[in-house]
């Protein structure tokens, strides 16, 4: 089964809908999309090539249970023996790997979870991602938050206790450029101890402007790590170029940011090839930037506005879970964030096994913690929402759930130097 | 009685217990075994985490009369090191500092020529500096010159609880360096912490050890009698421990009468 991306606005222009059609019905009608696009810094790196060598010569079907009772019996996890524990295989061992999972998190993190939250600043978006609530034939209201109201935004969280903040753009260049970005970075680093990015990919020196302007951490999805299935998903705009999107992080880290942060978006594709690829990717970063902080999400889909059916298809919650464990054994130092798209219960579970981090007091859409936090309406116009969450949680409900889970918050462990 | 005056000495401070309480994984539990239990007289502080705004400062969970000591961690040379240390002493930390420098997020081993340069410098500005290390004799003949207060070698990989891996390097830096040795880092069980006393070790850091015990409170009094154990042993002069054989009664050469 596949999921429906495809809905037609009423809202478009005949010419419009032309074009949209053709993109989706006829591939000659699509760009290159392993071809970097004007502007576009090109790296030297053989990173992209190992992980992609692996997941193209993973054959999941071929472990059997011996080869999972094997890599649990390993002090270390190798790369095959992360291979197995992925594997459908694994599947009957799932409560073995949440054990084995629980004590490397508990050595490596103790007892502690991490809260932060995510904050939107613009929805525009120049890509046709047929899967996001802010693509570009989507009818959605659009905007842009003015730094005014930005700091306004920032107050209102700052208020509620948080100090960690990840600023979200849709991927859009011309209304939401760097220099806007790194101008809102400095506005967080008044009100927030951390400040992560998760925007449209950039070249290294804008990435050094922006870890100058206060930001440390980089966030980028590569939704999928399997670039013809990419292609078929990202139809147009700059997203579409697929080892730009990979070699991000790697750029991001040239430019001076301490960590950088991976996933897939589960339930695109393949979604054990794709969850090898992802801590492939951290595996060899990591070897080649030895002092970079790393860490995995695992989003999985979610219905969208105006798309409700959405839906992450095979990766069921038995199956995230069992990403999250091999994750956590083969890569025992890494975060790991769940974020608001699973639910409470999820949330509440994982934490005490493999998750470092969680959000809380998420809105995922534009100019609206002040109504979603104190219940206060105004008339300042509202961005639509990226993509519906699943766990609504305030920051003091979170922080009073974790420690009741016997868990300890934290809300900084970081000093900008 | 010996023991009576065996104090643990730090850049002219002076401590009857030789037990101190790393920074890794803090609770308010945890520390109150450690200084209840443990009777640790120093508590490591991670600046990075004492960095925060209202909600759980660890510097208001640590009571007075206790000496703190912020590390450095976070930092990936030295000259983050001594931001951060300058940070601590602004916060009201004390001069006293832990460095710790790490260039490798998966098994956090520290830099040991990066250590030397911040120890320097922090030394330099009155801070009294207890860098962590890895156990290698020159390092620390070289901060023995930069202005250390003391040496703090690691045993084994941090929170790995995995012991005296180092055993051979450790032993060297004891019988070698002037300096108090604090073996710092892998001490994972209360035995352990006994043999590195034995060893001449001059305190122990621990606190994964602790943490993830299931009976904090217990584990934290068994870690204080195994180091009061070794220190007692290490000061009473071990008794003969053959490696190989037996040892004849009668001598071999008693024979010899010229």
């Amino acid at each position: 089964m596949e999921n429906q991306f495809l809905v037609d606005s009423k809202h478009l222009s005949p010419a419009a809908l032309e074009k949209k059609h053709r993109l989706e019905t006829d591939p000659s009608s699509r760009s290159n999309h392993m071809e970097y696009m004007p502007g576009m810094e090109i790296i030297d790196s053989d990173v992209c090539h190992r992980v992609i060598s692996q997941m193209d010569a993973y054959d999941y079907s071929q472990y059997t249970a011996r080869d999972v009772r094997a890599a649990l019996d390993h002090e270390t996890c190798s790369i095959e023996d992360f291979k197995a524990l992925l594997s459908p295989a694994a599947e009957p061992f799932l409560e073995e790997m949440a054990q084995r999972a629980r004590v490397q998190t508990s050595r490596h993190f103790g007892n502690t979870v991490y809260l932060f939250t995510p904050l939107y600043i613009a929805n525009y978006c120049e890509n046709y991602c047929v899967y996001c609530g802010f693509n570009c034939y989507n009818h959605i209201n659009s905007m842009k938050l003015n730094m005014e109201q930005i700091e306004h935004e920032m107050q209102v969280i700052a208020q509620s206790g948080m100090e960690e903040i990840l600023i979200l753009t849709g991927e859009s260049r011309a209304q939401s450029d760097v220099e806007y970005i790194g101008q809102a970075v400095k506005l967080a680093r008044k009100y927030f101890r951390m400040v992560g990015l998760e925007i449209y990919p950039v070249n290294t020196g804008e990435y050094r402007y922006l870890h100058e302007c206060g930001a440390d951490y980089v966030t980028v999805f590569q939704e999928t790590y399997d670039a013809a299935k990419y292609e078929t998903l990202h139809l147009y705009g700059h997203k579409r170029v697929w080892p730009y999107r990979f070699d991000a992080q790697e750029r991001a880290l040239r430019g001076g940011m301490r960590g950088v942060a991976f996933s897939a978006l589960l339930g695109l594709s393949d979604f054990r090839k794709d969850a090898l690829a992802s801590a492939l990717h951290v595996y060899y970063l990591q070897r080649k930037y030895p002092h970079a902080e790393m860490s995995l999400s695992c989003p999985r889909l979610r219905p969208i506005i105006n798309n409700d059916k959405i839906n992450p298809l095979d990766v069921g919650e038995k199956q995230l879970c069992q990403i999250l464990c091999a994750y956590r054994i083969f890569l025992p130092f890494v975060g790991i964030t769940v974020s608001s798209r699973e639910s409470a219960a999820f949330r509440n579970g994982i934490v005490k096994i493999a998750a470092t981090k969680v959000s809380a007091g998420v809105s995922t859409g534009i100019g609206d913690h002040e109504s979603k936090y104190t219940g206060r309406q105004d008339d300042a116009a509202k961005g639509d929402e990226q993509f519906e969450i699943a766990d609504e949680r305030s920051f003091e409900a979170m922080y009073k759930d974790m420690s009741g889970e016997g868990l300890q918050p934290v809300l900084n462990d970081y000093v900008y130097v | 009685m010996m023991m009576d005056n065996d104090k643990l000495v730090i850049g002219g401070h002076e401590f009857t217990s030789r037990f101190i309480l790393g920074s890794g994984k803090y609770s308010m539990k945890l520390i109150e075994a450690a200084i209840k239990d443990a009777g640790a007289q120093i508590i490591t502080l991670a600046v990075r985490r004492a960095n925060t705004r209202e909600h759980e400062n660890i510097l208001d969970y640590i009571p007075k009369g206790v000496t703190l000591l912020p590390n450095t961690s976070g930092a990936r040379n030295a000259q983050e090191a001594v931001r951060i240390a300058r940070l601590a002493r602004e916060l009201g930390c004390g001069d006293f500092v832990k460095v710790e420098i790490m260039r490798d997020s998966k098994y956090l081993l520290p830099d040991n020529q990066e250590t030397i340069k911040a120890t320097e410098i922090l030394a330099n500005e009155g801070f009294v500096v207890m860098p962590y290390m890895y156990p290698d004799l020159n390092t620390a003949r070289d901060l023995v010159q930069a202005g250390a207060a003391a040496v703090m070698p690691l045993a084994s990989p941090i929170g790995s609880n995995k012991g005296l891996a180092t055993r051979e390097f450790i032993q060297i830096l004891i019988d070698e360096i002037d300096l108090p040795i604090i073996v710092d880092a892998g001490i994972g069980r209360p035995s352990q912490a006994c043999e590195a006393m034995e060893m001449g070790a001059a305190a122990i850091m621990a606190n994964t050890a602790l943490a993830t015990a299931g009976d904090l409170p217990l584990m934290a009094s068994a870690f204080r009698q195994a180091i009061e154990a070794g220190r007692k042993a290490y000061l009473s002069g071990l008794g003969r421990v053959l490696t190989r054989g037996a040892s004849a009664s009668d001598p071999l050469t008693g024979f010899l009468h010229d």
